[in-house]
């Protein structure tokens, strides 16, 4: 199970570093939401793989005898999940005027910006 | 419970500020207001910590390292005055020379919350909280820069969304690396467990990671081109305040992560760090000698700074750790000076380019003094700031035997004179052609107060070194020695 996770989570980085690096704008934004997939994602394994223990253990339970499951991850990609929304919708706005404003989605055009 | 207070003063304001956002007036006093407010908190931790040296707060009262911990250092403490100080002068240069589209349009705000990331990031002992606090400060600084969506802002903005996300993201991953080996998110336990037991082996990955994602932040050598790109498009009110903050919370963070964690491993960092610095230096202050805009003649200036203070942090002996701090609190008053100066030449003369400009040394006499502190601050030239904080990088590098930084770090200060001079020669001294010569707006007042106050900073700086000295030190010496920062987090432990 674990290598099958670690294979999936590499493949989100490889796709989101393929997509980083086209020159339409979009696939650029596209990249940067399969980049924030994939570290959601390994940050949600980074409590460690287990099957079949509790989140929460009783207190009348020996505490030894259950291994339970660690549950932080979970709080933590909630937090970084809604970050990564807002960023989102911050940037398609962004690309959005862009697009109205310059009337191209390819970076490429962007290099004459160090003309000034 | 006093280390909430410059976060709790910013939401409190950022709410008051939604509340009267059809009010100018309203919003500009309770920004001035919000901003003292938090200066004197930073001033009372400040006093605060003389006695104790170090100064916790756990929030909800969960004892580290279960619940968020805020901690409070020399560093930390002074830094937050520093950033206290340099906001009171960017608020009100931003009155006097932002537009009202733009001040209307939530400029307050922003800033407001951009400084709420900036105090949490140099306030907090947890590491995923930190990455918060970077988002927090990031999210405002996008939306900041994007303000007035002209088309050259809304291009620059792109490149720098896209590298700030990647180096977000790669710091999430370096916290679930560090997580998944060592189970607990407190910086001063992560510290604590480096130190009592083997270290697992994605440990140094998760640090490399952390290393590239502050690199990102604070514009270093391989990963700075996203600021030269960006920062020259915003007004430049918000780029002197950028340049101020973000950068130097970047290397602020990397300076805590070296003495925490990475300094456990120096045979492999100091090499790293002195290459970066050095490089970045090098890079900056030579493509800022080839530009003729002064906006972006002082961008890459940034980057060339940013490489001095990554040298105090390699370096990691008392001096040199003490000029990294002082070059810090240096460089965001130097910094900020000359970006307001040259905002007010601007508003003068319409234009920032330096083969258009000439002769403000004849017309505005007073406005070419404000200028020439804090270039000669940057240059290096006793009794500005930035003499100091180069004479102690300096110091520290002879004394350690590390000869090749500190002869780059020598003849970058040489080019950055070259630079100051440059501008100086060709915008201050240079006659002005006729056909160029642009009829003068009008320019508020607050512009030209808030360039005088930094401006006094900057030189405050500079002729009370010798008061001062002794708390850089002091600082320094907690960094080398993060035992007492690991003590006063966690009090029960017992250590080795």
């Amino acid at each position: 199970m674990n290598v099958i996770i670690a294979l999936i989570i590499g493949f989100l980085y490889a796709v989101s570093i393929y997509l980083l690096l086209r020159r339409s704008i979009v696939k650029l934004v596209i990249g940067i939401l399969f980049l924030s997939y994939a570290t959601n994602l390994m940050l949600f394994f980074a409590g460690g793989l287990t099957e079949t223990s509790p989140a929460f253990v009783a207190a009348s339970e020996s505490q030894d005898a259950i291994i339970a499951n660690d549950s932080l991850p979970q709080a933590l990609i909630l937090t970084a999940l809604v970050i990564g929304f807002g960023v989102a919708a911050f940037s398609m706005v962004l690309i959005y005027r862009f697009y109205k404003e310059t009337g191209t989605v390819d970076l490429d055009d962007l290099s004459d910006i160090e003309k000034l | 419970m006093m280390l909430f207070l410059p976060i709790l003063i910013s939401l409190v304001s950022i709410i008051l500020l939604i509340a009267c956002r059809h009010r100018l007036k309203c919003q500009q006093w309770i920004s001035l207001l919000a901003i003292v407010a938090q200066l004197v908190a930073a001033f009372s931790i400040f006093l605060k910590l003389n006695e104790t040296g170090h100064l916790v707060a756990q929030a909800g009262s969960w004892p580290a390292p279960y619940g968020i911990t805020f901690v409070a250092d020399y560093t930390s403490a002074m830094l937050l005055i520093a950033v206290g100080l340099v906001s009171l002068a960017a608020i009100i240069y931003s009155i006097g020379f932002v537009d009202e589209v733009r001040q209307r349009g939530g400029l307050f705000v922003l800033f407001q919350g951009l400084l709420t990331g900036v105090y949490g990031s140099l306030l907090t002992g947890d590491i995923f909280n930190l990455y918060v606090w970077f988002e927090v400060m990031v999210i405002s600084s996008f939306v900041l820069i994007t303000l007035g969506a002209e088309k050259q802002q809304l291009r620059a903005s792109v490149k720098y969304l896209v590298m700030n996300l990647i180096g977000s993201m790669l710091f999430v991953a370096a916290i679930g690396l560090l997580y998944s080996q060592l189970g607990t998110l407190n910086m001063a336990d992560i510290a604590f467990k480096l130190r009592a037991q083997a270290i697992p082996p994605l440990v140094n990955s998760a640090i490399m990671l952390f290393f590239i994602a502050f690199g990102i932040k604070a514009a270093v050598f391989p990963f700075f081109f996203w600021l030269p790109a960006s920062y020259p498009r915003a007004p430049i009110a918000i780029t002197a305040f950028f340049g101020a903050t973000l950068t130097k919370v970047g290397v602020y963070v990397m300076m805590r992560f070296y003495s925490l964690f990475a300094q456990l491993d120096i045979a492999f960092w100091q090499p790293v760090i002195f290459i970066v610095a050095g490089l970045t230096m090098l890079f900056g202050v030579l493509m800022a000698a080839s530009s003729y805009d002064i906006r972006k003649i002082l961008s890459f200036h940034i980057i060339s700074q940013i490489g001095y203070m990554l040298m105090g942090i390699g370096l990691f002996s008392v001096i040199g750790l003490a000029g990294a701090i002082f070059f810090i609190v240096h460089n965001m008053f130097s910094k900020t000076a000359t970006f307001m100066a040259g905002g007010l030449i601007y508003l003068y003369k319409g234009t920032y380019d330096l083969k258009k400009l000439g002769w403000i040394y004849k017309t505005k006499p007073f406005l070419a003094f404000l200028f020439l502190v804090p270039a000669l601050s940057l240059a290096g030239i006793p009794p500005t700031p930035g003499f100091f904080g180069k004479f102690f990088l300096l110091y520290a590098g002879f004394e350690g035997g590390h000869w090749t930084i500190t002869i780059v770090a020598l003849v970058v200060s040489i080019l950055t004179l070259f630079s100051m001079v440059k501008i100086w020669n060709e915008a201050m001294w240079k006659p002005e052609l006729e056909s160029d010569k642009l009829k003068v707006k009008s320019v508020r007042p607050a512009a030209w107060m808030g360039t005088v106050l930094v401006v006094v900073f900057t030189l405050l700086l500079g002729l009370t070194v010798g008061f001062t000295y002794e708390y850089f030190v002091m600082a320094a010496q907690q960094l080398i020695d993060p035992m007492n920062y690991i003590k006063a987090v966690l009090p029960d432990l017992v250590l080795k």
